[in-house]
């Protein structure tokens, strides 16, 4: 008898608790974020922690409550760096997921293989890739968080003109990164009347590029290399760098940021400079800085969480995710044109990656002195500037 | 000038080693089973990541490198025990299939325990590069030319001087006969896979303080080892190594004098020139059809 009371008992409770829940998912239907991102394959140091920090920050914002008294719900596929599958996915995102935004795409390619279609659906699309032709020209749907490779390319040439340079070697990788790196360089140095006298090239899997490197280093006039490229290729070519015994200046695009890439490239890396984010020296940045908190905070953050080593590559995706809580906040839903324009008009937000100031000619909103000129003594980054 | 070759030639020779290690491997296989063993990138893999992890977690690194060499070696044999043995009746194509599936899977293991970074692998010995005419050469790059050159004569001593290796042979000649004979066939395939993956496992190991290492470096040095074997003709134990070292030095030529750009395309071109006119490669067995 006491049995059955209670069975009986259970069921309905069972039956109220799925009542409840239903209700409460009329009420608050979660916000959908949509991402695809490169965890595996040869661009994973950029997808593997582009995800751990949306993750770990969608929890975070469910935990205070979520957006608009909502919550959110991140929905990822891994592209494997593959642009095609990358397109197939956020097709699958807006078509069967419907996503209210998106944020990923952590290549160029990726990005450029996704963007007509996200951009047809009318979807905002927040990217976490480098290259300027993802805003440039400007994209309706289309944003973007990290600087671009212009930005950098400015950076680097004008840290090389204060120190009398004028005539570089260029090596740079043939992916998306490297080459747009290189055109960009290119553009960028005839404007600052710049001379770059050898312009060679490699692919991302080659092993050794001394031969290159020997081809720059017969150039006569060159007087400072610079290497744009991602992944362990710049690694290798620091290494052959220091190998050839190449005394020249030598420096590194932003690609390659990050601390293993100094584990990677060891004591051969020694003297290099780079721009970079400022998050690989947040306790060397002036108090006045409004980032440094931002920049400090997020690294103690993900480290604390998933106990590795905080990356450049995930504070994009930290910055993408927070302008696209702030557009839906700001828009008041998330009625797609309404979160787009909101984007558009977000200024003064202080991200990681810079301070953003977006506007209808400029999607990402970002400009070159978010970068810090960073030098490699004795085996860390020191900021010069 | 010359040093400007010499430099080019050094580059090439070193990864044409690799390449030239690499097909041995497949050639090995090739020889025992017609089968294409594409997970022959993986055992370098292996090698290579088992012997940074073993060293990073303090064993010293010559044990390091033998337990790896071990490790990869065990692969070999399940590799065949459980992937290949199962499929006995299969045709060669489906077997080929069956180690492609087997390199994804041993690629994802990888990956789940070592994680996808790159690492790194100290050189052997100095660290300071060796200067020839104004080339200058890693001394790393002499590691995996004397490794190279060691096992390839020891490779063929086995093949000419042990019962083992003639069985190996006669089982890739005729299969059928060397069962009547009494050789036991399953065995020498297991044997197969076990001694290429231990060519591969040390070929991970030697070029790891030059290339870095991480779970996915097998696939394109599989490939390009594959390319090596094709071209010096797949079986031809002298033709994969001419192919790799050639492979390895046109690369960098091309590289060098011709434009970065058009490095893969020239050593491709070369495989088709090489397969349109000679189309069992350089050094392929010439074989007759019998009716």
């Amino acid at each position: 008898m006491l049995k059955t009371m209670m069975r009986r008992a259970g069921k309905c409770a069972a039956v109220a608790a799925a009542a409840l829940m239903m209700m409460s998912a009329q009420a608050a239907e979660p916000i959908k974020i949509g991402s695809f991102l490169s965890v595996t394959g040869p661009a994973s140091f950029l997808g593997d922690p582009e995800l751990k920090t949306l993750e770990m920050y969608v929890e975070k914002i469910n935990e205070e409550g979520g957006v608009l008294g909502r919550q959110l719900e991140l929905i990822h596929y891994d592209d494997a760096g593959n642009a095609s599958s990358a397109r197939n996915f956020a097709s699958r995102l807006i078509r069967s997921d419907q996503v209210d935004i998106i944020v990923g795409g952590s290549t160029t390619g990726a990005t450029m293989a996704a963007a007509p279609l996200i951009g047809q659906a009318q979807v905002p699309f927040i990217s976490l890739a480098g290259a300027v032709v993802i805003t440039t020209p400007v994209k309706k749907w289309v944003f973007k968080t990290p600087q671009s490779d212009r930005m950098a390319a400015e950076r680097i040439l004008s840290d090389m003109k204060d120190r009398g340079i004028t005539k570089i070697g260029l090596i740079s990788g043939t992916g998306g990164f490297g080459s747009s790196g290189r055109t960009q360089t290119l553009e960028v140095a005839e404007q600052m009347g710049m001379e770059v006298l050898a312009d060679v090239t490699y692919s991302g899997s080659d092993t050794d590029m001394t031969a290159q490197l020997t081809n720059i280093r017969n150039t006569n006039g060159v007087e400072a290399v610079l290497n744009f490229g991602f992944g362990q290729g710049p690694a290798i070519v620091t290494r052959n760098y220091a190998q050839l015994g190449i005394e020249l200046p030598f420096y590194q695009s932003h690609g390659v940021a990050s601390d293993s890439f100094l584990e990677l490239a060891g004591s051969s890396a020694e003297g290099l400079r780079l721009p970079a984010s400022p998050l690989l020296v947040p306790d060397s940045l002036p108090d006045s800085d409004p980032q440094k908190a931002v920049v400090q905070n997020y690294k103690s953050e993900y480290e604390a969480r998933w106990d590795s080593k905080v990356s450049t590559f995930g504070a994009y995706a930290y910055d993408g995710l927070m302008l696209a809580v702030r557009a839906i906040e700001a828009a008041g839903s998330t009625e797609p044109e309404a979160v787009r324009e909101a984007l558009e008009n977000i200024k003064g937000y202080v991200g990681v990656t810079g301070e953003f100031n977006m506007s209808p000619d400029d999607h990402n909103g970002l400009n070159a002195t978010s970068f810090r000129m960073l030098e490699v003594q004795n085996g860390e980054w020191k900021l010069i500037n | 000038m010359l040093a400007e070759f010499l430099q080019y030639l050094f580059t090439g020779i070193t990864i044409g080693a690799t390449y030239a290690l690499i097909a041995l491997g497949f050639t090995l296989i090739y020889n025992s089973s017609h089968v294409i063993n594409f997970a022959q990138g993986e055992f370098l893999m292996i090698g290579g990541m088992a012997t940074v992890s073993l060293t990073a977690m303090g064993v010293p690194m010559v044990l390091a490198i033998a337990l790896a060499i071990i490790l990869a070696g065990l692969l070999g044999i399940a590799l065949q025990r459980f992937a290949i043995a199962p499929a006995k009746q299969a045709d060669v194509v489906t077997l080929i299939i069956i180690t492609i599936g087997a390199s994804i899977f041993i690629r994802g293991i990888a990956q789940l325990v070592w994680g996808k970074e790159y690492h790194v692998m100290p050189n052997f010995s100095t660290n300071e590069p060796i200067e020839v005419f104004g080339a200058v050469l890693n001394s790393q790059s002499l590691w995996v030319l004397g490794v190279g050159a060691v096992l390839v004569v020891a490779l063929v001593l086995f093949f000419t001087k042990t019962l083992i290796g003639k069985a190996i042979l006669a089982t890739s000649m005729n299969k059928e006969a060397a069962r009547l004979v009494g050789i036991r066939t399953e065995m020498v395939l297991m044997l197969a896979f076990m001694l290429s993956a231990l060519l591969g496992s040390v070929a991970g190991i030697v070029v790891a303080p030059i290339t870095f290492t991480s779970y996915d470096i097998g696939v394109i040095l599989g490939l390009k080892g594959f390319v090596a074997a094709a071209i010096g003709g797949l079986g031809s134990g002298v033709g994969a190594v001419v192919g790799g070292v050639l492979l390895g030095i046109v690369e960098a030529m091309a590289a060098g004098y011709i434009s970065s750009d058009y490095k893969d395309a020239v050593a491709f071109s070369m495989i088709l020139l090489v397969l349109f006119f000679m189309p069992r490669g350089l050094f392929g067995a010439k074989i007759v059809e019998r009716v």
